[in-house]
Formats: C-alpha cells, sequence, structure tokens
C-alpha cells in the first residue's frame, strides 16, 4: 500500500512539473490564439540558464533558489523578445504561420544552446536542503520531489488569484473570451499580449529550472516536453489553467502507474486518455467549443487551380528535361533529384489535406514513417521484392491514418495539428521502443533496391515513375467531386451540411487519402536511403512537410514540389554549415512574415500585379 | 395531405421557454411567413424544424415522415431546401461551381475520385442560375459577389434538389429596401411555378405583407395569430404584440387626455 502511495507521490511530482509548462502555453494560446512551439525551447532554455547560474552562484538555498527564479525570468524575457520581433508581424496571418514561426524559433534556439552550452548533457547539482529522501509509510520518497508538488500548487494557487482577483488577470479572462470586443473597450492589446507572453514563458523557464536536481539538462528536452504540453492541452482545454492542471494529473498518475506494470504501456494508455477524452468531450475536459462560424473567416483564395494549356505544356517540358537528365549530370544530383521526386509526393499529399481541405496537420511524417518501416520490415522479414514492398507500404500508412484521422477529423484549426503531431509522436516513441522489430535508434539497414534496380539510374526513372503517377492521381483527385466537397466545406463548412455532403466523413476520407499517399513516398524513402531510422517519422520531417507546402505556396498546385525542390537544394548547401538549423530557422521566420503566399503564390502576385497574367476569375 | 405538419412543438433553454406548445401546418405551393418581436422563439421553431436543435416536445411531420432526432444533411435528403440568414456560400468557387455542388451532392457523387467536378452536371446549374437570373455571373468567384447576388447564388443552391418545402430565415436581412421586395418576388413566382412550400422569417413588414399567402404570429414562444395578410393586419393583439401594450408610453401616446 505505501509503495502505491509513494509511486502516486512520484506521478504527482510530474504532473506538478508538466502543468507548470502547459498552463504557460495554455495561457498564452487563450489570449493570442497562437500555439507557441517554441515553448518546450523556452523550458529547455530555463534549464541549461538555471544550470549556468546554479554552477556559478555561491552554493547554498538562497543562490539556488534564486538562480531558479532568476532564470525562469530571463526566458520570459526571451519570450517577450520572440512575441515582438517575431509574433506581432504575423497576428493577423492564419494560424499555421505563427506555427510554423515559433518552430523556426526552435530551431534557431536548439542551435543557441548547442553554441553557448556545447553538445554534452548537464547534470545539475540538487537541490540544498532537499537532497535526501523521507520516509512515508515505510517507502523512500526524494524530498525534492515534494518540494516540486508544493511548488506545482502554489503556481495553481498563484495562477488563480491573479485571474480571479487582479484588473490584469481579468483582463487576460476577457480576452479569452472575446478578443474583439477587449479591443472595442479601448485596451490596449499590444501590451497585454506582450505580458501574457512573458507570463507564460516564465513558467515554462520555471518548469525547466526546477527539473534541473531532477534529471539532466539535454538537447532533447524541447520537442520531448512539447508533445506531451500538447497532449496535455488538448485533454485539458486549451485556454483552461484548471484542465491543464487536471489532465498533467491524470497523464502523470497514469504514466506512474503503468509502468509498474508494462513499461511500453505508458505510451498506449496515453492515446487511450485522449481517445476517450476526445469522443466524450471534443474540447478537452474544461475546453469550451470553437465558435461553429470561425472557421468561416478563412480568407478564400483564388483557386483557379486547374491548370492552363500553357502551363499544361510547361509541366511536359518539365517532365521531358527530368527524362533526359540522368544523360546529362553526375551521379550526385540524380540521388538528390530521387530525394526530391520523393519529397515533393509527400509534400503534395500533405497539400491535399491542408491546401484544398484547410487540415493543418503537424504530424504528417508518422505516415510517411509508416510507409518507409512498412515496406523495410516486409523487405526485411518477409523476404517481399522491393516492388510489392513499395506497393504494400502505403497500406500500412493507410491503417495507421484512417485509425489516427478518425479522432484528428474531429477537431479543427490549432487543435487538429496539435493531435496530429501529439499522434505521430507516439508511432515516433513506439517505434523507437520497439527495438527488437525496428532496430531502435539505429533503424533497419540493408533496405537496398533489386538488384535489377540497384543502378542509380534505374531507381531514379523507378522513382520518377512512381511519384509522378502519385501527383497526378492526388491532383486529379483536387478537381473531382471529392476534392471540390472538401474544398466547399473548408469554404463554409455551414452550407456544405446544409447540401447533405457529411463534411466530416469527407475530411476522414482525404485524412486516408494523404496518409496513403505519404506512405508510398515513406516506402520509396527507405529504398532510396538503404536505411529506416526513427527521424523518418520524428518531429522535424513532420515540418520538413509544412515547410516545403509553405515554401512554395499553399494555394497553388505546384507549390508543393517547388518547395520541395528549394528544400532539397537548401538543405544541401545548408548541411555544411555547422549551425545550419539556426540559418534554417531564420530562413523559415523570414518566409512566414515576408512571404506568407510561398514562391509559386507571390510570384504569381508579382506578376498579376504588374498586370503580366491575369487574376484568373 | 400537408407538406409540413408542426404539432405541439415546444423548447426550452434552462430555464426559458424558447417554444410553447406550436402547431401549424403548412400547404403545398403556400408561401408561409413567420413574423414576431425579437426573441419570439422564430430561429428556435426553425432550427427544430431543420434538425439543428432537438425539440423537447413535439412532432414535425414532412410528408408523413418525423423530422425530429434526423440530421440537417438527411432533412435536406428528403427535400427540405434551406437559406441562410447570413449567406453561406463556397467562396473559392464561381457561382456555377456553388450549385453543381449541390447537384453533386444530390446525385449522391460527392465521393467521386475522377470525374472533372467542374463539368458535371453544368447545364443543370446553368438553368437554375438563368431562373434566378445570375446566369451572365455563372464564372464569377462567389467571394467578390455583391451581397443581393449572393443571395439570388443560394436561393439556386437551396432550388437544386428540387426540393418539396424551402426554409428561409430572414431571407432579405442585410439587402437594400428595393432589392428586398425583387428578391421575395422572385421567390414567389420560382415556388409558385413549382408548388414548393415556404416558410420564412422575416422582419420586413412590406416584404411579408407584400408575399406572404398566410403569416402566424409567434410571441413569447406561442402563436399569438394566424391568417392571411389581411386579417393579421387587423388583428389588435398583433398590433399590441408590435407596438407594445400602450402601457408604458401612455402619457406621452396620448397627450389629448392630459
Amino acid at each position: 500500500m505505501s509503495f502505491y502511495f509513494a509511486q502516486f507521490l512520484t506521478g504527482l511530482a510530474s504532473a506538478s512539473s508538466l502543468f507548470l509548462v502547459a498552463s504557460g502555453l495554455s495561457i498564452i494560446f487563450g489570449v493570442t490564439r497562437v500555439v507557441n512551439f517554441a515553448h518546450g525551447s523556452f523550458y529547455m532554455l530555463g534549464a541549461f540558464i538555471a544550470y549556468s547560474l546554479v554552477t556559478s552562484l555561491p552554493p547554498g538555498p538562497f543562490w539556488f533558489w534564486g538562480g531558479v527564479i532568476l532564470a525562469a525570468l530571463t526566458v520570459g524575457v526571451v519570450g517577450v523578445i520572440m512575441e515582438i520581433l517575431v509574433l506581432r508581424r504575423i497576428y493577423q496571418a492564419p494560424e499555421l504561420f505563427q506555427l510554423v514561426a515559433t518552430f523556426g524559433v526552435v530551431l534557431l534556439l536548439k542551435d543557441v544552446a548547442l553554441w553557448t552550452w556545447g553538445p554534452e548533457d548537464k547534470l545539475g547539482p540538487r537541490a540544498p536542503g532537499f537532497d535526501g529522501a523521507i520516509d512515508i509509510f515505510g517507502s523512500r520518497v526524494p524530498e525534492y520531489d515534494l518540494v516540486v508538488i508544493v511548488v506545482g500548487f502554489v503556481v495553481l494557487a498563484g495562477l488563480w488569484l491573479l485571474f480571479s482577483r487582479t484588473r490584469w488577470g481579468a483582463l487576460v479572462r476577457a480576452a479569452t473570451e472575446d478578443r474583439e470586443m477587449l479591443g472595442a473597450l479601448g485596451i490596449n492589446q499590444a501590451l497585454l499580449f506582450t505580458g501574457v507572453f512573458f507570463l507564460g514563458s516564465v513558467l515554462a523557464g520555471l518548469g525547466g529550472a526546477m527539473q534541473l536536481p531532477r534529471a539532466s539538462v539535454s538537447h532533447h528536452m524541447d520537442l520531448a516536453i512539447i508533445a506531451t504540453v500538447f497532449v496535455v492541452v488538448v485533454v485539458g482545454g486549451m485556454g483552461s489553467i484548471v484542465g491543464a492542471f487536471l489532465a498533467s494529473v491524470i497523464i502523470s498518475e497514469l504514466n506512474a502507474f503503468g509502468i509498474l506494470i508494462f513499461p511500453q504501456i505508458t505510451l498506449v494508455l496515453m492515446f487511450l486518455v485522449m481517445a476517450v477524452v476526445l469522443v466524450i468531450r471534443p474540447w478537452g475536459i474544461l475546453g469550451r467549443p470553437e465558435d461553429e462560424t470561425a472557421g468561416e473567416e478563412y480568407e478564400h483564395q483564388s483557386l483557379s487551380w486547374l491548370p492552363s494549356r500553357a502551363a499544361r505544356l510547361a509541366m511536359a517540358g518539365v517532365v521531358g528535361v527530368l527524362l533526359l537528365l540522368p544523360f546529362v549530370v553526375q551521379e550526385f544530383y540524380l540521388v538528390l533529384m530521387t530525394e526530391v521526386f520523393i519529397l515533393a509526393l509527400f509534400a503534395a499529399s500533405l497539400h491535399f489535406i491542408m491546401g484544398n481541405g484547410g487540415m493543418i496537420s503537424f504530424g504528417h511524417a508518422a505516415y510517411f514513417g509508416l510507409g518507409a518501416y512498412g515496406g523495410a520490415t516486409l523487405l526485411l522479414y518477409g523476404d517481399t521484392p522491393m516492388l510489392l514492398a513499395i506497393a504494400l507500404a502505403p497500406f500500412v500508412a493507410a491503417l495507421g491514418a484512417a485509425v489516427f484521422g478518425w479522432f484528428c477529423v474531429r477537431l479543427s484549426g490549432v487543435y487538429m495539428a496539435m493531435l496530429s503531431l501529439a499522434f505521430a509522436q507516439i508511432v515516433w516513441s513506439i517505434v523507437f521502443q520497439s527495438s527488437g522489430i525496428t532496430g531502435g535508434e539505429d533503424g533497419l539497414v540493408g533496405v537496398w533496391p533489386a538488384e535489377w534496380a540497384s543502378e542509380r539510374q534505374v531507381f531514379y526513372y523507378l522513382t520518377l515513375a512512381v511519384t509522378l503517377g502519385g501527383i497526378l492521381a492526388l491532383w486529379r483527385m483536387l478537381f473531382s467531386p471529392f476534392g471540390y466537397s472538401l474544398r466547399a466545406g473548408r469554404d463554409s463548412p455551414r452550407r456544405v451540411e446544409a447540401i447533405g455532403i457529411g463534411f466530416r466523413t469527407h475530411k476522414w476520407l482525404a485524412f486516408v487519402i494523404a496518409g496513403t499517399f505519404a506512405g508510398l513516398a515513406g516506402g520509396l524513402y527507405g529504398f532510396a536511403k538503404g536505411i529506416v531510422t526513427p527521424t523518418t517519422l520524428d518531429i522535424p520531417r513532420s515540418i520538413d512537410a509544412l515547410m516545403m507546402v509553405l515554401l512554395g505556396g499553399v494555394q497553388t498546385l505546384v507549390g508543393p514540389l517547388v518547395g520541395a525542390f528549394a528544400f532539397v537544394v537548401l538543405e544541401d548547401r545548408l548541411l555544411a554549415f555547422q549551425y545550419w538549423r539556426a540559418i534554417f530557422g531564420l530562413i523559415i521566420i523570414g518566409i512566414c512574415i515576408a512571404m506568407p503566399e510561398g514562391i509559386v503564390g507571390s510570384t504569381r502576385s508579382f506578376l498579376t500585379r504588374r498586370g503580366l497574367v491575369s487574376s484568373g476569375r | 395531405m400537408s407538406e409540413l405538419t408542426v404539432s405541439r412543438l415546444s423548447k426550452s433553454f434552462g430555464g426559458v421557454r424558447a417554444l410553447n406548445d406550436v402547431s401549424f401546418r403548412l400547404e403545398p405551393g403556400e408561401l408561409l411567413a413567420m413574423i414576431g418581436p425579437n426573441g419570439a422563439g422564430k430561429s428556435t421553431c426553425f432550427n427544430c424544424i431543420n434538425g439543428q436543435l432537438r425539440p423537447d416536445h413535439g412532432s414535425v411531420q414532412f410528408v408523413g415522415r418525423d423530422l425530429v432526432g434526423l440530421a440537417p444533411r438527411a432533412i435536406w435528403r428528403l427535400g427540405v431546401g434551406r437559406t441562410f440568414q447570413i449567406t453561406a456560400t463556397f467562396g473559392s468557387m464561381t457561382v456555377a461551381e456553388n450549385v453543381q455542388m449541390a447537384l453533386i451532392s444530390h446525385h449522391r457523387r460527392s465521393r467521386a475520385l475522377w470525374p472533372l467536378a467542374t463539368r458535371l452536371y453544368r447545364d443543370e446549374a446553368l438553368g437554375l442560375l438563368e431562373s434566378v437570373s445570375m446566369r451572365d455571373q455563372a464564372e464569377r468567384r462567389c467571394n467578390v459577389l455583391a451581397y443581393g447576388d449572393l443571395k439570388r447564388v443560394e436561393l439556386a443552391v437551396a432550388l437544386a434538389h428540387d426540393p418539396r418545402l424551402l426554409l428561409m430565415d430572414e431571407p432579405t436581412a442585410g439587402m437594400a429596401p428595393k432589392e428586398r421586395i425583387e428578391l421575395m418576388g422572385l421567390t414567389a413566382q420560382i415556388v409558385g411555378d413549382k408548388n414548393i412550400a415556404v416558410l420564412f422569417t422575416e422582419h420586413d413588414m412590406d416584404v411579408v405583407f407584400a408575399n406572404a399567402s398566410r403569416i402566424i404570429v409567434l410571441n413569447r414562444g406561442e402563436i399569438v395569430a394566424e391568417g392571411t395578410p389581411a386579417a393579421v393586419r387587423a388583428n389588435p393583439l398583433v398590433q399590441e404584440v408590435y407596438l407594445g401594450a400602450g402601457s408604458t408610453y401612455k402619457p406621452e401616446a396620448r397627450p389629448a387626455h392630459a
């Protein structure tokens, strides 16, 4: 019995530290409607800064806690800088751009941390005065865990007082409820937004700094926590502090006890909790439904997508050049172009639901990776011929997309983005942990093409044929009644139901189709690389797909293809630099601020302004 | 048999009785206007019929079928068209494509993956647009149209599946007075030709009295009057509902007595 109580306390301590981070994200979202991807980076930064401060300040409790608080405040300032320099410029843009821009900050901060603290993990000192364990009903519980629990409750109470007893708190609650009304009442929103970012970032920094005596500080903390935090706020209800607290406790306790039964089950448990909550309460335990008409503010961009005769000829010309390429260029460029084709299909599959259906998936790599692993396992364990393995890979991905998509399409906008990311992270963890089958971190090696396709040129043509077929099939579907129904639902969910079309079912089918084609791309990718590792389905890979679509332009047809090309070339050039992530992060931020229509979209707008091409309809 | 038979419909929100025992019938080819002051229960009644809300009591019979509990989608399939108070069209599509979407859904082909959507049922769509005088704007995108034109597109969309009943929630809201009369005149003509029953709510009394074949007056969730436009206009109770009982402004209204 006492053992279970100790385990309960351990769970509560984890819940408490998770709550610190999640509440910050929730507060920021509630007021600004920005899902701050960099929130996990702030958490990591808090831990690193606290490490530096605590190890360089004199020993003793005063300086230890002083260091922790100072670290949290410093992170708060970083949050404010990000808000002022980046987000202020794009509050009016679609929510997707804010998400992606903050991911640029993630990459930037990753390299800043690498540059400042070096690549090694840092082990901080224990908290002075709380470095032992105490006896509770015969079980030993670390004293520091109790401190963390107390801090969690203090922060919960503090936030409650702040929001219910102060004028500023009332303003925050009012903004969460109705931003426009608050603006109409003459409240300075810029100041409120900056203040909220400060508070939220301080909480993330505090969460990170508090971890110092519990675990080593690593460069993986940022993305590891953000997925869990997304689950917490989706389950708890976006913008609800108490909801975040409840969800933190539920998830952490399930982890604490689940791990006793079967370590791998914790992920499944997290999935089950999320599934149950979202089926019963799609907006989270204490969340409230989004305004039903909110989606209709979507700015309808021109979709004169159907390529003109000239455009079709140009495309045929490009394909002709690609066919001749192996006779002209070196093998290195063929390898590069093979990757471009595969990623172009991957991007086009995301574009299918994103540009046309308005569904933002932040976890599209899950289906790419499922295809890659599906094809590789079939080859390595089932001795399946290469072509059959590539043909079956999409079905593995489709299965995953059917299950996860069923939940995802119940939500919309950023909620869906966060949920899709959480699912992708669960798939990643399962693959990462099942080292017996998937090879764990090292992945599956020896995924080589069949004898007849082992020549680079042959594999190039094979990839070109398959990806071209896939892209053309996706395009055709965009203009089919199904693709149109999807777009209709994006334009007006109200109207599409009123003409008898079940939008949710259509969204689900689209999600499965997109997953299937991503799986096809993934299947090819394994054979192109000869190896399949967990990076084929991690968060950065999902963001790659988003980047390609955004880089090319969401509201264009060839955007994803141009984006994939630009992306591969850019990556190839940047990898030469030690701090390529930072450069890439800055490019992402720059694109979000300066070229929200992407390469193709911006070019088209430019030409239209100059009167060089007609504006379509 | 009546097209629509609403009997003893009741709906409460918390402690507020938004609808109390409302019953009425609608015959084919009839334009029935539902009027009443704000908060009278018009929208609640509407939403109980179109499936958006589930009534607490009562039934809604549409050509012999009970609509209560059916999804808006299913009700549409049975032959009930609707237009919205605030227009809802597909802004990224052309006017013709908006109507084509309704036709595609009507023919149950919204999941077809191969044909080109813009080529399906195009002639039918253009025909419908002709009937609402929007044929010449068929190739324009909906998000550049004037509001009055959007209303016409909505009407064409609502007629796409040959409905037997049309539900129009404040069809002329947000329009200029002249456009209002025109739109309702057009509606009256079309439904007359096709013998469609129409239930509409409306705030503009000119529109109501010019086009309705019958009027029901709601107040505080109950029907307080029902009849021809002339009868309703003469009804003292209706005048009281619309102009107030007279007690509030009595001293000012009747200074002669002082």
